[in-house]
């Protein structure tokens, strides 16, 4: 039978293949795979040291006969003070190391590039700014930071990239966002990592990592299309959203323009900075931030917009606010 | 149950009336509210519950030998990973040790007759009962696929299996963890005998204290989660789905919330057994008493404020996984402490190897292994590649079966004599031992290396770089089957064959092994006056 025969194919080969560490190709991976080590020899030396002192005990005072009556230990203080600190100072360690290391993976270069995310029951469905769309594959540059603005369309997914050493959830309802910076060309897998149902484990992919000068070629090469910020226009238009949020200020809605990036004082009180999260949440759920000035009329887009056409929604904003920017400079 | 108690019928030759030979009958079974026949009940109920939830543990091996998969459709085998998780987890493993030896031990190590509330005992065997039927009527008739997890919103709104059912199956069966804790804790401080002091008490006592605090604390909480769950699936109120209004994070933080205390009522009782082992087989009082005993303490404290660290990669803020990083890095102190006095015990010691000294040894070994690893995921940089992986996998195989199950092997061995009278065969013991951890290692250790490669859990069909290490640990499966199957074996056989075991096999010290083995149905003949648990250097205590 098929199973036995390819489960002995496989032993055969098995100690000269088993592999022990996967590529490491972005710029945060040797930091990792260093604390890992570090973690590795000391998982080692403690197993090591507690097995060894074991197997001495066990030999050295075997019961020789069978009434012996061994004379009781007191319990030192110091010793067990000992094995209280020390392991206590090796996780300070441990914390330190690991957390300065997670905060620094965390924050995203300011000029990364950005593509977007989106997650659903069974795919990876990837959007480039200038406008190029796959599904289960992700071009990028190579030494480029990248980010990406990862959301799901129903269940929780998770986008896992191994060469990388980096993971985050894409969850409805809400942006996450991960970044990275590949070091070397070349195709790596990444997987979905949060079980989301039935085809979980064929929700996989490539990331193709390219010289600059290939990826541009690649961008040139795909389909014409309009950039996000393009198709978000058009959507803006076709939605009738600027007969309330008038350019000029003027309209029933507040004007988008410039408004990336700057704090908005909410009804509530709360202040928020306009991001990708907060526009949004304005499109599908108005009234949760709403702006004292204005009348809340505004009826949700749940339903009407898909998380792809939100995007190019956000994209448009946005795009907006660079352009208002650069004016005011 | 009637395998187990069949044999046993017959009533060793060297007693008169015990719990066993004192009544016959079913009747006299499923009515009982005598604590050891209702621990009995549990051996047999928890034990099926292994068998089935194993059966899907093989299934899911031979499938993953393929990288393609060798047997199943994605959809099913996605069912039997969820069934394995949900009966090992909440119908084997947080009852096993509790509820088993728990029952049967915790009133004879502390000189009562009984637990506080013995019909409520019964109950809980009973509501047990019907939340495995449930749960198991559930799998039969098409299965769950959410994972053990129920992460919404797939559980709530987009899977089309029986979520409603077995959830339903967990809520009922959480009731019994409760009334279960709370029966020990109120048996524990109001039914300790005459001399039987806070700091005499066995160490399997205090790790049952600690315990019993969490299940009290922490199910009432899952138990509301899982009725917001079937709020959410049955009438589509929106709690966890945003598509209705809800936060998809919520679950998480409640689930785990019970769910990472509950490891540590999964994990405290073995460690309550191996303190027991340990000072039994190398007759030695355990060294650093009071640092174990507060160490199962201060487990139950803080575990309570760790649960962010499932949730380390969810897009939780960063100063949450800050704090939630601490602290779990705080819980291992304990289990550290614990591990160096065990060490320590076994110091000028005289130490013999039956088989429960095997397990308890090997024990050690693994839970120190499943410790540490636990450090790379408490780490927020290397948890963010290792989440998700089959290195969290391994990492918890090794606490919860490296740990819990091979103690609860050991005590088995342990307090088999006690508990039926007769002796199981020493060398089949030992040679099942050897395989046990052997087998266990094969399965587990390739999964560490699968983790750090990149294999996400809970995948039916994987990229074919990751097919020898599945295939090494599918392996291992069949040697830890084996390993598993022989004590089942031998175990039910000596009911009947195994030589009588008198009162005290082991030369121990603890009450338990003060009186008749099957005990009588009362325990004790007379009370007990207790000076001193662990009395292996002063006079008495007579090895039969």
């Amino acid at each position: 039978m098929g199973l036995i025969q390819s489960g002995f194919n496989c032993m055969g080969v098995a100690w000269a293949t088993i592999p022990f560490q996967p590529p490491a190709a972005s710029s945060i991976a040797e930091g990792i795979d260093k604390l890992y080590l570090f973690l590795t020899g000391i998982t080692l030396f403690f197993t090591v040291l507690v097995f060894s002192i074991v197997f001495y005990f066990m030999v050295k005072y075997r019961r020789r006969e069978e009434h012996e009556r061994p004379a009781e230990t007191r319990t030192y203080l110091a010793l067990e003070l000992t094995w209280t600190i020390v392991p206590s100072l090796i996780c300070v360690v441990i914390f330190v190391w690991s957390a300065s290391l997670y905060v620094q993976n965390s924050r995203p270069p300011a000029a990364s590039m950005e593509m977007f995310v989106i997650g659903k029951q069974w795919m990876w469905h990837i959007q480039h700014p200038e406008g190029p769309r796959e599904i289960n594959a992700l071009h990028v540059p190579v030494g480029v930071p990248v980010k990406l603005t990862m959301t799901s369309q129903d269940v929780i997914h998770d986008f896992y990239i191994p060469a990388f050493r980096v993971k985050k959830d894409a969850l409805p309802g809400r942006y996450t966002s991960l970044w990275f910076q590949a070091t070397q060309t070349g195709t790596f897998h990444f997987f979905c990592a949060q079980y989301c149902g039935t085809s979980h484990s064929e929700m996989i992919g490539w990331v193709y990592v390219m010289s600059p000068s290939d990826y541009a070629a690649w961008l040139a090469a795909g389909e014409k299309t309009d950039s996000m910020a393009q198709q978000g226009a058009r959507l803006f238009d076709h939605l009738g959203c600027g007969s309330c949020h008038v350019a000029e200020g003027n309209g029933r809605g507040p004007s988008l323009a410039g408004v990336y990036g700057k704090p908005e004082k909410l009804q509530s009180g709360e202040t928020r900075v306009v991001d990708e999260g907060l526009i949004r949440q304005a499109i599908m759920v108005p009234n949760s931030v709403q702006l004292p000035n204005y009348a809340p009329i505004m009826p949700t887009y749940q339903g009407q917009v898909n998380e792809e056409q939100v995007l190019q929604l956000v994209a448009y904003v946005k795009s907006l606010g660079s352009q208002e920017r650069k004016n005011g400079k | 149950m009637s395998t187990a108690t069949a044999g046993a019928h017959d009533g060793p030759p060297e007693s008169g009336v015990n719990y066993l030979n004192a009544s016959y009958g079913i009747k006299s079974w499923l009515l009982t509210t005598d604590h050891k026949r209702i621990g009995l009940l549990y051996l047999v109920s928890v034990t099926f519950m292994f068998l089935v939830g194993g059966l899907a543990a093989v299934v899911m091996r031979l499938h993953l030998v393929e990288p393609q998969g060798a047997l199943l459709e994605p959809e099913t085998y996605n069912k039997f990973f969820t069934m394995h998780g949900i009966i090992m987890v909440f119908f084997f493993t947080i009852p096993a040790v509790p509820a088993t030896l728990g029952n049967f031990l915790i009133p004879i190590m502390i000189g009562a007759r009984d637990v506080a509330f013995p019909k409520l005992n019964l109950l809980s065997w009973y509501v047990f009962i019907v939340g495995a039927i449930i749960t198991l009527g559930a799998i039969l008739s098409g299965g769950v696929d959410t994972g053990w997890t129920f992460y919404p919103p797939y559980s709530s709104l987009y899977s089309q299996s029986h979520v409603a059912a077995v959830a339903i199956g967990v809520f009922i069966t959480g009731f019994s963890s409760i009334l279960t804790g709370l029966n020990f804790i109120v048996t524990i401080h109001k039914m300790r005998a005459p001399g039987m002091t806070w700091f005499r008490m066995p160490l399997f006592i205090w790790a049952s204290y600690a315990t019993s605090l969490i299940a009290v604390l922490g199910t009432p909480v899952v138990a509301i989660t899982i009725v917001l769950l079937g709020l959410e699936r049955l009438l589509h109120v929106g709690i966890f789905d945003p598509a209705v209004g809800g936060d998809p994070l919520l679950f998480q933080h409640m689930f785990w919330f019970y769910s990472h205390p509950a490891v540590y009522i999964m994990i405290l009782p073995p460690m309550g057994v191996v303190s027991e082992l340990i000072t039994a087989f190398s007759r030695k009082r355990v060294f650093g008493y009071s640092f174990v005993a507060m160490s199962s303490l201060a487990i139950a404290v803080i575990s309570f404020v760790v649960w962010g660290h499932h949730m380390f990669v969810t897009g939780q803020s960063i100063y949450a996984g800050l704090v939630f990083s601490v602290l779990s890095f705080m819980v291992a102190i304990p289990s550290a402490i614990k591990i160096f006095n065990w060490t320590a015990t076994l110091y000028k010691g005289s130490i013999s190897y039956e088989a429960p000294m095997l397990y308890a040894m090997g024990f050690i070994g693994l839970f120190t292994m499943g410790g540490l690893t636990g450090l790379f995921l408490a780490a927020l940089a290397t948890d963010v590649h290792l989440n998700g992986t089959y290195f969290i996998v391994a990492h918890f195989h090794y606490v919860m079966v490296g740990g819990a199950v091979i103690a609860y092997l050991g005590g088995i061995h342990f307090w088999w004599p006690k508990i039926t009278g007769r002796l199981y065969p020493e060398r089949w013991a030992r040679l099942a031992a050897l395989l046990v951890f052997v087998g266990f290692n094969l399965t587990f250790f390739p999964q560490f290396l699968m983790g750090y490669m990149g294999m996400p859990r809970r995948y039916a069909v994987y990229p074919a770089e990751f097919q020898v290490l599945n295939v090494l640990s599918s392996a291992g499966a069949s040697v830890l089957g084996v390993g598993y199957f022989i004590p089942l074996i031998y175990l039910i056989w000596s009911l009947r064959y195994g030589k009588p075991a008198g009162p005290n096999p082991w030369g121990a010290k603890g009450l338990e092994w003060t009186i008749a083995s099957p005990p009588p149905t009362e325990n004790f003949l007379t009370p007990p006056v207790v000076e001193e648990a662990y009395n292996y250097s002063g006079t008495g205590g007579s090895h039969d």
